[in-house]
């Protein structure tokens, strides 16, 4: 074993794993964290806490990271290029591993254009490829980027993003495939709305030897009505949602909008536990934490095994 | 070349407002040539600086001159006398230009007319484009010719990264995706193989401030 993460146990086990996800709230109330943090235990094997996302000020992902993993819940700290230059970084690596945090996402992070202060400064000192292989060094070689050594290596179990419906998409698996050489042992794709290309893009995955090198854990967020799906499909980047997926929904009436929604994700997520070269889902149920339960009852993913 | 663009009137008026004998020093290099700080540039600001004093009913002196370039103190040296005169002085130069000016006139108030916005190339008269944030390192060999530290958002050096939208950049749909383009390039030019190693982690050179010392006057400057 790499690392001490339950995902990591869970995936060398060949069992199909059900990743959640939970936003820290904006300001230092744990209660909320809690409160979220309640509905994913025992759904999911492990929850993402995201970074600041949307460029939008919220709580450290390591601070809520540790408020979860009291809650007897194993975080999956997410980290982004955006606002640490590489000495914070590693300082942040080694402080999560410090607190029992096991698995780390390492993403480049939304443009600062999109948030709540888009006139700070961007760091981005390195990227998300080589923030991955500086996790690696450190918990492989136990060096820090500067080849200095490292007393207590981080032993983290490294995912990080795929999305395989941006542009362009023959260069897609060329950067899985990078991200792998990287060092990246498990990768949580885009929210997958089009499966013709998801099944198309798995397929190359395979094709390649990519999906025998590491798991990927398919991304899914259902939809709560048809103003989410319209918004999903225009204003979000790099998210591919088809025109059929916004007329299912519209097809319903208002009220069973987020049904419908439940029902194509439990569709997917039947099609992903068969689909090849796919080792389980990450489920993104955004500010939706409370359909958790629901969710993955449905999807039958229940009970998460205890490993 | 340097690209700059003339400060708001207001910000200007702001800094000279407690002088009364003001000296506007255009500048002939890249100021000159974007249409931001040239002779053209010095009259037309001080004729709206002075339109504006008598607007508020105020009254100063305001001269304006334009020396061949403000980054090489060659041609500072006409100016000596004439500077004297004067109790502040605006340069409409690039930041080089104002703070090499501050330099040479160290008892003088010196304040930009201009903000210094890029290193850049001409789209059209009066469009530029930024291409270079003279990093130090230049890695446009193996991206096509195509600047990630400039031209991407993010500054990838491995892209492009999940955020590209039909060929644009996630901030806006109007910026074309550097990665897209770096892609379509190099693949154009059977050439993809450079894009698919990993590049390390950029040493950044531009972190303080840095002298160039030309190879062929290394002896000239070296210290003894």
């Amino acid at each position: 074993m790499k690392s001490e993460s339950k995902l990591e146990k869970i995936l060398t086990q060949g069992i199909f794993a059900f990743t959640g996800e939970l936003g820290p709230p904006r300001g230092s109330n744990v209660e909320t964290i809690r409160e979220k943090a309640a509905y994913l235990k025992g759904n999911v094997d492990m929850v993402n806490i995201t970074d600041n996302q949307t460029a939008v000020v919220r709580m450290s992902s390591w601070a809520a990271s540790i408020i979860v993993l009291q809650q007897g819940i194993e975080p999956n700290y997410q980290m982004v290029c955006r606002d640490r230059n590489r000495l914070a970084m590693q300082s942040d690596i080694l402080g999560v591993y410090a607190h029992g945090i096991s698995n780390i996402l390492c993403l480049s992070g939304d443009h600062q254009q999109f948030g709540d202060h888009p006139n700070a400064k961007g760091v981005f000192d390195i990227d998300s490829i080589q923030l991955i292989s500086m996790v690696k060094q450190m918990r492989d070689e136990g060096k820090f980027l500067s080849g200095d050594e490292i007393d207590t290596p981080p032993k983290l179990f490294i995912g990080a993003a795929a999305n395989p419906f941006a542009d362009p998409f023959e260069w897609r698996i060329q950067r899985l495939a990078k991200k792998i050489e990287a060092g990246a042992d498990f990768i949580q794709t885009q929210c997958v709305y089009n499966m013709n290309k998801m099944r198309e893009w798995i397929k190359i995955a395979n094709e390649e030897g990519l999906t025998e090198k590491v798991y990927i854990l398919a991304g899914v967020t259902p939809m709560k009505s048809l103003g989410m799906a319209k918004y999903m499909q225009s204003k979000v980047p790099g998210m591919d949602v088809p025109d059929e997926i916004i007329k299912r929904i519209e097809g319903v009436e208002r009220k069973k909008q987020a049904e419908e929604g439940i029902k194509v994700a439990c569709e997917q997520i039947e099609e992903f536990k068969q689909m090849k070269g796919v080792a389980g889902v990450h489920l993104m149920a955004i500010e939706w934490e409370h359909k958790v339960p629901e969710l993955a009852e449905r999807a039958k993913v229940l009970p998460r095994p205890q490993v | 070349m340097v690209k700059s663009k003339r400060k708001p009137l207001n910000e200007i008026m702001g800094s000279i407002q407690a002088y009364s004998r003001i000296f506007n020093i255009g500048c002939g290099g890249c100021a000159s040539v974007c249409l931001a700080g040239g002779q053209r540039e010095v009259n037309a600001l001080n004729s709206e600086i002075t339109a504006e004093l008598k607007s508020q009913g105020l009254h100063k002196q305001i001269d304006g001159y334009t020396i061949e370039r403000q980054c090489n103190n060659q041609f500072f040296q006409g100016l000596d006398e004439i500077v004297q005169k004067y109790d502040c002085l605006l340069s409409m130069a690039c930041g080089a230009g104002v703070q090499f000016l501050a330099e040479r006139f160290p008892t003088k108030p010196v304040f930009p007319a201009l903000n210094t916005i890029s290193i850049g190339i001409d789209r059209d008269i009066g469009l530029y484009e930024e291409r270079c944030r003279a990093c130090g390192e230049c890695v446009l060999g193996y991206t096509g010719g195509i600047c990630p530290v400039t031209r991407c958002a993010k500054s990838l050096f491995n892209g492009p990264c999940g955020g590209t939208n039909k060929g644009k950049c996630e901030i806006s749909s109007e910026i074309p995706c550097a990665w897209q383009e770096i892609y379509v390039r190099l693949k154009d030019q059977n050439r993809l193989n450079d894009i698919r190693k990993i590049r390390p982690v950029m040493l950044w050179q531009n972190q303080v401030q840095r002298m160039t010392v030309q190879e062929s006057y290394r002896q000239r400057y070296a210290q003894s």
